[in-house]
């Protein structure tokens, strides 16, 4: 690959209008999610392993910090999948313009959000 | 045409193709999953391996799976492609992505096998 062409990007020096937030967290989330599968991985062999590792890790899930780690990496999932969603709509062809582009990139924020925090109550 | 020595494929056309299938694939996985946990609420360990032992689900795990050691490398390799180059990091981007790519393949590895260990050790 030829990397040594120039290229100005400063990223502190961008504007951020709602797509490019939209858009760099699908990237963000879809890091975390590879690298919290392992937890996820961890999480399933300790469930299914036997009734004893099962309800360890059902005590486990008491204390907060593996709570937390669990809700991020939960949440990071449902928004890369709304965005991946958003995503497969706009290669159909639909909501391309600028108008609805920013439309959808409000309603899959707005949407992850609100899955994040019912996510978050059946958690607690 | 994007050529790359390191993208899935050799093909970008064909690299978008299967980064979408495989997304479709996880995306039902997760469903069904989300599904089974908040239609059950109380969910036990009985029911819970249960439904693991049953073979269309060790199918559709072992699917997920796999639709995950490809939708991931693409994913990482497109953000690593993008951001670890040499005009971020000077002289030393090349060897900077082609390590980062180098542990995403060994953690892809170990989650591909792992996982496989859990779905069919049951």
């Amino acid at each position: 690959m030829k990397d040594d062409r120039p290229v100005y990007l400063n990223l502190f020096q961008y504007k951020w209008p709602l797509v490019a937030i939209a858009s760099i967290l699908h990237r963000v989330s879809g890091v975390g999610v590879f690298f919290g599968t392992g937890v996820l991985l961890f999480l399933l062999q300790a469930s299914l392993e036997s009734q004893s590792s099962f309800d360890s890790l059902r005590a486990g899930f008491q204390s907060p910090s593996l709570k937390i780690l669990v809700w991020l990496i939960i949440s990071g999932l449902i928004y890369h999948l709304l965005a991946g969603v958003k995503h497969l709509v706009m290669d159909w062809g639909l909501g391309e313009d600028l108008r609805s582009a920013h439309f959808a990139s409000q309603l899959t924020l707005v949407l992850a959000a609100v899955c994040c925090l019912l996510v978050g109550v059946w958690l607690w | 045409m994007v050529s790359s020595a390191t993208n899935f494929s050799r093909s970008g056309l064909s690299d978008w193709l299967i980064q979408r299938v495989s997304a479709v694939v996880l995306g039902l996985y997760f469903l069904v999953l989300s599904w089974v946990f908040f239609s059950s609420p109380d969910l036990e360990f009985a029911e819970w391996s249960q439904l693991f032992d049953g073979l269309s689900m060790k199918i559709a795990t072992s699917l997920a799976l796999l639709a995950l050691c490809a939708h991931s490398w693409i994913g990482m390799w497109t953000v690593a492609t993008d951001y670890l180059t040499r005009s971020h990091f000077g002289k030393h981007g090349t060897g900077l992505r082609l390590g980062f790519l180098c542990l995403c393949v060994f953690m892809i590895f170990v989650y591909l096998v792992w996982g496989f260990q859990i779905v069919w050790s049951i």
